[in-house]
């Protein structure tokens, strides 16, 4: 069972206490009238499911119930990262190297 | 003493305390201290169990848990269990063992004639044979070979035992406590680290309680493990787990413990759990697992009497055993040596060691001598003699051209050695890759992956001094790593158990016809060298590929054993490195673990949680029957008078609809939505508009996810103008409450509104019919029920038999209808009341089959009943559902996708059947003709299908293509017995014109 920590909470729990969320940083469109059916269809199915770093929505649903994202290195699975709602997505390219060292 | 093959003295056994037990109903004693492997072995028993596929008789092989051979059942409680190594079983006063895979009797197996017939069952055997047809696997194959094949069976009765389960963290989980365990224990200890050091054996020391002459610190072996484990456990910070397996290694050092803690007792105190699952978050974990003996690959190596030479050697020295009277020893390496010189001095006479290797260390050869014992030099076993127990083996002089005969020896028993192989399971598990010891001919452990180090054997340190020098050095840096802290403990200083040299692996040469003679590879699963060359052959070019042809390495030892046999045979097969053909995978568990042990306390009651309503004890005490919803209790129906279901069900309906019911409503999910935004939050969630709802009005919300299809519905009440009162399905309760979060949270933070799941701070009485509203008058206080005050889609507050009440005038059966929401903790009071004042109107209490009787009846839909997650709004005529003005909401856009708006969805209709009496089942295939064509997809399915006894007849509801144009038609719906048919109707059965609402 994995530890994750919970960027609001600002401690370390188990696994059993978090739900992942799916991929981050996909936001819903102001205005879904606009889209087309394509860039619809993408926003409901489209994930990068990415081999390697990926950045996860999660929430402590049995803690403090938010939501925070997280980069999570999906073939070892592990937690490389956590930052709250709203931050910008951190440079992966970065991260990777960081965690390679 | 009746134990013939009981040593006098020495061991760690207690010789006056004779234990009796019996083996395949035969009795016999033992000493305590004993398993149930060398009790057996004291009277001289090896023949243990017949194998998997061949049913050959075989012997116990090994003193540890890996052993393959000798799986028992133990009987206990009144039911037996199944496949228990019988090298870890205790001995106990009156314990009950059988012998397993054979019938009638372990000496006369008629499933022998397998090994017979073995020519037929090559690897490969079942993919090959039992392809096809599909049928007779089910129907013929398969209960053959199960009845055949398998090891124990099964226990048949629930199991009597409990389970106990706990969290422990601590700085160092020290794993094993042979020397490098004990030493790494007791110097991570001295710097005040939290410690737990587990075994999977009964007693602490490992290796050492078998050493003979070896001594540390000028102590013996079994003396300096005795003062260790007295100086650990006088410290705070110590836990000490013996019987305790480390069988799974996960992520972040999450290693799971299981404990055997009553199964070695003959009256265990019945408050004590069989097993404990110990879930241990350590900082560091060093693993000290040990090695464990290869077995050598020459023909006819699995008679009972044949075993590893450190399981003989064990025997002897910590059991006080001796595994016979003239045992010849064969070996590739130093340590079977060991075994024979302790045999020797113990009066047991050595037929010979016969060691491969054409030159043995001198040293080894002196010591010998001065014993008297014959050796020969490079010479293999080529074969064995004996059936039930070996009696002789062949000799063979390996020479360049190959093998030729030398003689033959008798024996009563043959320890073998093939050299070691480094426990490296829980490396493995940690996601460690191991890696090849050219030196060792043997894979060690790599770089480690988590906060963890393996020290001695287990990652090829061989040799007491420095095993012991690894071990200490692996506490000091773990606990260092994990606390910080940092002490020196004096090294203790070891003389004699030097590392030998030496090893083979793969299958041994020999002298006779290949095609006829089986040398074992993976005894559990009866795999031969013969097999895993005959895979390879077939094109299995990868281990992953022959481990699964041959199913070598899949046995409950998870090839601990036979894997590097295995390996190197292939390799030479394949005429490619060993390391090109890999390494199987060690998976948890480490050892075959209890289902016990995982279920542990989640079983009846503890399973899931049971969510009863405060009806629940009344429904109880009136005999109601309950149904399961989710984890809810819900009462179905209420029989009076011996009713069945259909009679009872006929009488609630019938009464709600002339007079009044009263029904548990508490299970539907509640959610109070609260602050300025509240309206604007729901205007976005549902498909329904919400911002001109008046305070004290209620509508009926559609919700959808983001793809148009609906996902939930329910009532929603406007308290005031910043509070709603939402009411979910039952089922959707906990979704709907964390997709709402979800959209507060990250979607929509700017908006100022507060959700709080409210479902299990109200009850709820639904009270329907006629004369609902004379039922509740006598209760309610501040609330002016006049049609006028207070109409359908109305919400209140008040009071309700003196408590706070929320008042709302709905309806789920079409009639006039209120549901009342009073605090939890006063509904049993108000259910008794309503059900005590509904008598006073002719009325009836109703449960869910009445109430979706009469929901059906009004063509009200059932989210997840007439809904399947593909189905829209329009699909279910609910259009009307739909805010047009509204600039956005949830399933707005996902609504006019090109799928959702094309012709030819399946729609919701109604079908009654040409004749009444015959009642649809629900699910089943609508189509145009009564006997399609083969291949023909169905126009729809039904959805909800009822006998309506108001109306005298059956009704259905049904998803059915372009359904809503094909009013009046007639379809069918075909069944085993012949097809129904069924006419279009729209999808209200009763009160077409809806005023019955208005009382
Ligand atoms: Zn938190």
């Amino acid at each position: 069972m994995l530890l994750i920590y919970c960027p609001y909470c600002e401690v370390e729990r188990p696994e059993l206490e978090f739900r992942c969320g799916g991929e981050a940083h996909i936001a819903r469109p102001t205005d879904p009238s606009t889209q087309s059916d394509e860039q619809w269809a993408d926003f409901l199915y489209m994930r990068t499911n990415t081999k390697g770093i990926y950045a996860e929505r999660w929430r402590h649903i049995h803690g403090c119930g938010r939501f925070f994202n997280a980069l999570r290195e999906t073939v070892g699975d592990k937690f490389l990262k956590v930052y709250k709602t709203g931050e910008p997505k951190p440079d992966l390219d970065a991260i990777a190297k960081e965690a390679s060292r | 003493m009746s134990q013939p093959f009981r040593t006098h003295s020495g061991g760690r056994i207690d010789r006056n305390k004779q234990l009796t037990f019996q083996f395949d109903g035969e009795e016999l004693t033992g000493v305590e201290g004993d398993t149930l492997a060398s009790a057996l072995l004291a009277n001289g028993r090896h023949l243990v169990g017949r194998s998997f596929k061949y049913h050959r008789p075989r012997g116990i092989l090994t003193a540890g848990s890996e052993e393959p051979n000798a799986l028992v059942g133990i009987y206990r409680k009144g039911d037996q269990t199944p496949n228990l190594r019988a090298t870890q079983v205790e001995l106990y006063d009156g314990l009950k063992a059988i012998s397993q895979n054979r019938f009638p009797s372990l000496d006369f197996d008629v499933g022998a004639v397998n090994d017979l017939l073995s020519p037929l069952f090559p690897a490969g055997f079942y993919y090959k044979t039992f392809m096809w047809p599909r049928a007779f696997w089910d129907r013929v194959y398969e209960p053959i070979i199960r009845a055949a094949a398998g090891l124990g069976k099964p226990p048949i009765n629930p199991d009597h035992d409990t389970y106990g389960n706990l969290y422990a963290h601590c700085d160092v989980l020290v794993i094993g406590s042979g020397p490098a365990g004990l030493a790494a224990a007791l110097a991570a200890a001295e710097t005040g680290a939290r410690v737990i050091l587990c075994d999977e054996q009964s007693e602490f020391g490992g290796s050492l309680l078998s050493e003979s002459d070896a001594t540390i610190d000028g102590k013996s072996a079994t003396e300096w493990v005795e003062d260790s484990i007295r100086s650990l456990s006088a410290k705070d910070n110590v836990t000490l787990l013996p019987r305790t397996t480390a069988f799974g290694y996960f992520a972040q050092n999450f290693v799971s413990l299981a404990e055997r803690v009553t199964e070695h007792m003959a009256d265990p105190d019945p408050a004590l759990p069989r097993e404990r699952l110990w879930q241990v978050r350590a900082k560091e974990v060093v693993i000290a697992a040990g090695a464990i003996e290869r077995p050598m690959v020459f023909p006819e190596n699995d008679r009972p009497g044949i075993m590893l030479a450190d399981a003989g050697r064990t025997y002897l020295n910590r059991y006080g055993v001796k595994v016979g009277d003239n045992v010849l020893v064969a070996t590739a390496c130093d340590t079977a040596w060991q075994a024979a010189f302790d045999l020797a001095d113990r009066g047991v006479d050595i037929a010979a060691i016969a060691d491969m290797r054409e030159k043995p260390s001198e040293a080894l050869l002196s010591v010998a001598h001065a014993r008297g014992i014959r050796v020969e030099t490079g010479c293999v076993i080529t074969g064995t003699q004996g059936r039930k127990r070996v009696s002789g083996a062949l000799l063979g002089r390996v020479t360049s051209g190959g093998v030729t005969s030398a003689g033959e020896v008798t024996c009563d028993a043959l320890l073998m050695s093939g050299g070691w192989t480094p426990t490296v399971s829980l490396y493995s598990q940690s996601r460690g890759k191991v890696v090849w010891d050219d030196t060792l001919g043997t894979f060690v452990p790599g770089a480690p992956v988590q906060n963890e180090r393996s020290a001695g054997a287990c990652a090829g340190v061989y040799g007491l001094s420095a095993t012991l020098e690894a071990g200490y050095n692996a506490g000091e840096q773990a606990a260092k790593a994990a606390t910080g802290k940092t002490a020196k403990l004096a090294r203790a200083e070891a003389n004699g158990a030097d590392a030998g040299n030496g090893g083979i692996l793969g299958a041994l040469p020999h002298d006779r016809n290949a095609s006829k003679v089986k040398a074992f590879v993976d005894y559990q699963n009866d795999v031969t060298a013969k097999d895993v060359k005959l895979a390879v052959r077939e094109g299995m070019h990868s281990i992953e590929h022959i481990k699964r042809y041959t199913t070598t390495g899949m046995a409950t030892d998870q090839g601990r054993l036979s894997n590097l046999n295995a390996l190197q045979i292939a390799s030479t097969s394949l005429g490619k490195p060993l390391t090109d053909v890999g390494l199987t995978t060690f998976r948890q568990p480490y050892t075959p673990t209890t289902f016990g042990v995982f279920a542990n306390v989640s079983r009846g009651d503890f399973f899931d949680p049971v969510r009863r309503t405060p009806s629940h004890d009344w429904v109880v005490e009136n005999d109601g029957v309950f149904e399961d919803v989710g984890q809810w209790k819900r009462t179905w129906y209420f029989p009076i008078n011996g009713e069945d279901m259909h009679a009872a069900v006929a009488r609630e309906c019938e009464t709600v609809r002339k007079s009044v019911g009263l029904f548990d409503a508490s299970t539907l999910g509640k959610i109070e939505v609260v602050g300025p935004d509240a309206a604007e939050f729901l205007e976005r969630m549902y498909t329904n508009p919400w911002k001109k709802l008046g305070v004290g009005r209620c509508r009926y919300g559609l919700l959808l996810n983001e793809a148009g299809f609906i996902i939930d519905d329910g009532v929603i009440g406007r308290l005031a103008e910043d509070r709603f009162h939402v009411t979910t399905t039952t089922g959707g309760a906990a979704h709907v409450f964390a997709t709402m979060e979800d959209y507060l949270q990250t979607e929509w933070p700017d908006l100022n509104v507060w959700i709080t799941s409210t479902t299990e701070q109200y009850a709820v009485c639904a009270v329907q019919g006629p004369k609902a509203r004379e039922v509740i008058a006598p209760f309610v206080e501040g609330i002016d029920l006049s049609p006028d005050a207070f109409p359908h889609m109305s919400v209140a507050t008040g009071t309700f038999c003196g408590v706070p009440c929320r008042l709302m005038r709905i309806s789920f059966t079409g009639e006039l209808g209120f549901e009342v929401n009073i605090p939890r903790r006063h509904g049993k009071m108000v259910w008794e009341t309503l059900a005590k004042e509904i008598e006073k109107h002719d009325g009836t209490v109703y449960g869910t089959e009445t109430m979706h009787v009469l929901r059906a009846e009004k063509g009200y839909i059932i989210v997840g009943q007439e809904t399947d997650g593909t189905v829209t709004p329009h699909d279910v005529g609910m259009s009307w559902a739909i805010g047009k003005n509204k600039f956005d909401f949830v399933g707005k856009r996902g609504l006019q996708r090109p799928d959702l708006v094309a012709e030819g969805r399946k729609q919701l209709v109604g079908l009654l059947t040409k004749d009444p009496k015959v009642v649809l089942e629900e699910g089943a295939q609508v189509t145009k003709l009564a006997n399609p064509p083969a291949g023909t997809s169905a126009e729809g399915h039904v959805t909800s299908s009822y006998h309506s006894s108001v109306l005298g007849r059956s009704i259905a509801l049904a998803m059915v293509k372009g359904g809503r144009d094909l009013m009046g038609k007639t379809l069918h719906v075909p069944m085993p017995s012949g097809a129904i048919e069924v006419e279009v109707t729209d999808t209200i059965f009763v009160d077409k014109e809806g005023g019955r609402v208005n009382g």
